[in-house]
């Protein structure tokens, strides 16, 4: 029963503890991340047409953040 | 992807009132402890997934581009247009039109057909769902050529945590495509009856975003591609020593690994460092890394200045080569300089201009877009046969976009 408890004890002490990990950027530190020069991705119709034709001229593809679509582009 | 960043006063659960909680439920209820601990652990539980503020679904725009590509004998050009718009509180729906025109005569063309024009168009429909700290997206692409047509299907799912410094991407696409021939018949261009192949294609994204510091993003990407069916081009010939040539032949299943490492970095200005390598291997034995790196500068409050170069390297497939040995022959052969051992660097430049300053009537924002890129292709083991000299390959190519983007 001690066991049981302490195992129960251990595991409530684990998620509590992984609550309380704070955010170390609080949101009003954020200013600078939420600066649209900072976006991945500003312009997804851009990216979208460059991602395309170096896919069309190169054998790599994928991980480039973009979704594709076939293409007989060869 | 971007990880959402929190709009508004996050509201977290602390140590000090989970432990004000516990003392109150000792008192009330004279339980086990074993009850209190599992109310704890379901409070905690709940206190990870309630919304501490909510992710955020993509802005509302508009944007038109007119796109133009010239080089090694090709010349594309055509729109581009994107509209998304939000409609309730929860889902945004999103529309694209696309269209490559096409005038050709590159090298493959030269060597093996005469210069043809060609049109593909692309449509997409999407949709956004959102619901507390995740992000729900399905989509639906389908094109057309005179000799291909392709339809995909598109699904994703982001959520955020970690009080919005951290942003879990997962995706699946299925793709389908139908591959024909074309005929020429008294000056009209039609499908060969005789020819139509399919192939079918599933990717698989991962990644995640991570906010590191006031100043520091990074976004770490995984994709796993698989096609089956007919991969080659109906047109392309392979070469033999002896000057004779054959049809290519290709596996017909590929799977490939692409893992990728993005960061951005705010500098003491206003002004950011970007920063990407992507690592790529597949079963035809084809690597290649890429790096890129760029820099972005705002000048007052109306211009955005733009700057990147990228650099790409990869190595051959494996049943690709310049020139085969008639009396060596393989299963699989390949003369698609795309497969060959080749290197490339693009430079580019883009410029903003915000015509819309603190926006008017129903447009929040409005700018004008322009960008150039220059990109150099150096073929290692592709040689160019318009020539007797048969020398390595290489060729260049100018890319320019115009584009107005407008948020409302």
């Amino acid at each position: 029963m001690k066991i049981h408890c302490a195992t129960l004890l251990l595991t409530s002490l684990l998620l509590t503890s992984g609550c309380s990990l704070q955010p170390w950027v609080k949101p009003y530190e954020r200013a600078k991340l939420a600066d649209p020069i900072m976006s991945f991705d500003p312009n997804p119709i851009s990216t979208s047409y460059i991602n395309h034709i170096y896919e069309a001229r190169e054998g790599a593809r994928g991980a480039s953040g973009g979704e594709g679509g076939g293409c007989g582009c060869n | 992807m971007v990880p959402a960043v929190v709009k508004g006063v996050a509201v977290a659960a602390t140590n000090n009132e989970l432990q004000g909680l516990k003392r109150a439920l000792i008192h009330q209820s004279g339980r086990s402890n074993i009850r209190v601990i599992w109310i704890m652990a379901g409070i905690t539980t709940m206190a990870i997934t309630l919304p501490l503020t909510a992710a955020v679904l993509p802005e509302d725009r508009f944007d038109a581009l007119f796109h133009y590509y010239n080089g090694g004998g090709l010349t594309v050009q055509g729109p581009s247009i994107q509209a998304r718009t939000q409609i309730g509180n929860n889902t945004s729906f999103s529309a694209k039109y696309y269209v490559d025109s096409i005038s050709s005569a590159t090298i493959d063309v030269q060597t093996s057909a005469s210069k043809y024009v060609e049109k593909r168009e692309e449509q997409s429909i999407g949709i956004t769902y959102l619901r507390d700290k995740s992000t729900l997206s399905l989509n639906y692409t389908s094109s057309e050529e005179n000799d291909f047509d392709a339809k995909s299907a598109h699904f994703s799912l982001s959520q955020d945590m970690f009080g919005d410094l951290t942003t879990l991407y997962m995706g699946y696409s299925r793709g389908w495509d139908e591959i024909y021939k074309t005929l020429k018949t008294n000056g009209n261009i039609s499908r060969d009856p005789g020819f139509a192949k399919e192939a079918d294609r599933q990717n698989f994204r991962l990644g995640i975003s991570q906010i590191l510091s006031k100043e520091l993003v990074t976004s770490l990407n995984y994709e796993l591609i698989t096609d089956k069916g007919y991969l080659n081009n109906p047109y392309r010939s392979v070469q033999f020593t002896d000057g004779s040539k054959l049809q290519e032949e290709y596996p017909n299943t590929r799977s490939s690994n692409a893992i990728s490492l993005r960061a951005n970095y705010h500098l003491p200005y206003r002004a950011a460092l970007h920063g990407s390598y992507r690592f790529y291997s597949d079963t035809w034995g084809i690597g290649a890394n890429t790096f890129d790196i760029g820099y972005t500068h705002p000048y007052r409050e109306q211009w955005v200045f733009r700057s990147h170069y990228r650099t790409y390297a990869q190595s051959r497939a494996n049943f690709y080569q310049d020139l085969f040995d008639p009396y060596a022959p393989q299963n699989y052969m390949a003369r698609d300089k795309e497969l060959s051992s080749f290197s490339s660097q693009t430079v580019g430049l883009g410029v903003s201009y915000n015509l819309v300053g603190q926006g008017r009537g129903f447009i929040d924002k409005g700018t004008v877009n322009f960008s150039l890129d220059h990109m150099r292709y150096n073929y290692d083991d592709f040689s160019d046969l318009s020539n007797s000299s048969r020398n390595p390959y290489h060729f260049s190519a100018n890319v320019m976009q115009l584009y107005l983007s407008l948020w409302y």
